[in-house]
């Protein structure tokens, strides 16, 4: 198996205990834990040269802007754009949808329009269309999910027609951890002359992401899931789409003029950055993606898959252990949940948070997907570099307990 | 604290047998009531003759901590005069406020919850601050109830 426990000592929290017990933090795929490297590399934009950036003309506000555009570099070599201007920061994924959902949706979308989206979305790609549908009279329709938690490309072939103007998917489900194939429906919807907008929240940080393969034109992310910190994400464009996007929000800095009778827009990216930018979490962005590229995200990716499948055989082996997501760790990755019998998912993480054992419990900002598979809730455990078999193991204990508990076995 | 003192036999009981379980025809007070961040949800019917809780109906799903709550409060109002079942809601209410001192809300510091019987079983899950909302889900719901009537 992938051994990455070296790694663990990068990340101080691990060193805590909870309850009494040491942690073990199974709850990534809501916001990751964050290396030295990161918390350094903020700390010393504080310390030494921190300065307003695009704005001084002095030396601090020209270190602090080359390390802000080093860091849309950075970003944009990782997931290999084109160019860094195809990159924009924004506050973090939820932003960037809304940004493609106001920016683009607003003004090329007319009654009898269609927005496709899937079962499997989070609500940050369900809710700003049902927003944008509301104020153009387009209409939403979800694309299914087959038996086996995979996206229903049968049925994508029969709902894509000439009104279908935007497909917006998730290139990894945050409940079921299912990676449908990208390139190919995204490849699929473009035929039509759809837009296709992919929310790699999770995607990013549990895969290798190269968006001249990907065939999408629009994909948005967040920082905190990937290592770095909060309020930092990007949008990535392809640069036609950026160019006729408009800005979700305007302000200082995404100008090129501005007079009493209206205003002219900076180029792309800028022209969607508007107001003082999140400079330090994208520097520790930056330093993030320096730290995952350091792993290597191959690397990354095996990790997760072993893991998954180790933690997938643990579960199998308790009884009333039900998994909703794929078996196949090709077309999964370490987003797992699951129902442990009757017992309700709130009980079992109370249970495990005793155990010291941090996993999320709830409908994780996926209602309709969570009603589509049937239950009020479930349990999530999910997985990041720092996990070992032993936090499986750890897991498994802590749900025998639960059984114990609640006298079921 | 251990796990054992917030799920308590009394507790597993009733989330495993829920008592007055259902709906009530032609009910004189009803209220649906939910936690958004967790998912619990709760109807709850009430029939009434004169000022007195003659019957009680919930129907819902959650967790233990919830459906247990509901179900002994149901136990614990039904029969009761509207007077005493005020009384109940803030003797309840009292034992769940975390903020305030038992002391100082005319309760016994070791048993905050003497007075509500079964209910009593529930003082535990102060010690579990998020869970505190699911116990109260059931009360705040029949506050509703009983404010949609008048």
């Amino acid at each position: 198996m992938t051994d990455l426990s070296h790694l663990r000592p990068d990340f101080p929290v691990l060193e805590r205990r909870v309850h009494g017990k040491p942690l073990v933090f199974l709850d990534s795929a809501a916001s990751s834990q964050k290396p030295n490297q990161v918390l350094d590399a903020m700390e010393a934009v504080y310390r030494t040269y921190y300065a307003n950036v695009h704005r001084g003309a002095y030396l601090l506000s020209e270190e602090s802007t080359n390390a802000y555009e080093e860091a849309r570099a950075k970003v944009a070599r990782f997931i290999n754009a084109a160019s860094r201007s195809e990159i924009v920061f924004t506050r973090g994924a939820t932003t960037a949808l809304n940004a493609a959902a106001f920016g683009w949706g607003m003004d090329h979308l007319r009654a009898g329009d269609r927005i496709l989206l899937t079962m499997m979305e989070h609500h940050a790609n369900i809710v700003p269309w049902q927003m944008v549908a509301r104020r153009t009279g387009a209409e939403l329709i979800y694309l299914p999910m087959t038996a086996d938690y995979g996206l229903d490309t049968d049925r994508l072939t029969d709902l894509l027609d000439e009104r279908v103007k935007i497909f917006s998917f998730t290139g990894m489900s945050n409940v079921t951890g299912t990676m449908p194939p990208v390139a190919e429906v995204a490849g699929m919807a473009r035929d039509h002359g759809a837009l296709v907008i992919v929310d790699a929240a999770q995607l990013i940080t549990h895969a290798p992401l190269d968006v001249q393969k990907l065939g999408a034109d629009l994909v948005a992310f967040s920082g905190h899931k990937m290592l770095g910190p909060t309020g930092i994400g990007a949008l990535w464009g392809r640069p036609s789409v950026l160019e006729e996007m408009e800005p979700f929000e305007g302000g200082g800095e995404m100008i090129s003029d501005v007079r009493l009778d209206g205003s002219t827009w900076a180029p792309v990216p800028h022209k969607f950055e508007a107001g003082t930018p999140p400079i330090v979490a994208a520097i520790g962005l930056g330093a993030a993606v320096d730290y995952l590229e350091k792993i290597g995200m191959e690397s990354v990716r095996r990790h997760g898959q072993e893991l998954t499948t180790y933690a997938l055989k643990q579960l199998a082996g308790l009884s009333g252990v039900r998994v909703f997501g794929p078996t196949n760790p090709e077309r999964r990755g370490g987003v797992i949940s699951f129902a442990l019998g009757e017992v309700h998912p709130h009980d079992v993480a109370t249970i495990l948070d005793q155990e010291g054992i941090a996993v999320r419990a709830g409908h994780h900002c996926a209602k309709p997907l969570t009603r589509a598979l049937g239950v009020p809730a479930t349990v999530r455990a999910s997985l990041q570099v720092y996990n070992t078999t032993e936090d499986v193991d750890a897991l498994i204990a802590g749900l025998r307990k639960v059984q114990k508990v609640f006298h079921v076995d | 604290m251990s796990i054992e003192e917030l799920y308590r036999e009394v507790i597993l009981d009733h989330n495993r047998n829920p008592r007055n379980r259902g709906t009530l025809e032609h009910p004189d007070a009803h209220a649906e009531g939910n936690n958004p961040l967790c998912g619990d949800e709760l109807s709850l019917d009430l029939r009434l003759d004169g000022d007195q809780i003659v019957d009680v109906a919930i129907q819902g799903q959650g967790c233990s901590i919830s459906q247990s709550s509901a179900s002994m409060m149901s136990q614990a109002i039904k029969g009761k005069t509207l007077a005493e079942v005020q009384n109940l809601i803030g003797g309840f209410k009292a034992m769940m406020d975390i903020e305030a001192a038992p002391a100082s809300a005319g309760l016994d510091p070791d048993r905050p919850g003497a007075m509500l019987g079964d209910l009593e079983a529930l003082q535990g899950v102060r010690k579990f601050p998020v869970r505190i909302k699911c116990a109260n889900l059931a009360w705040t719901t029949l506050e509703e109830a009983l404010r949609s009537r008048s």
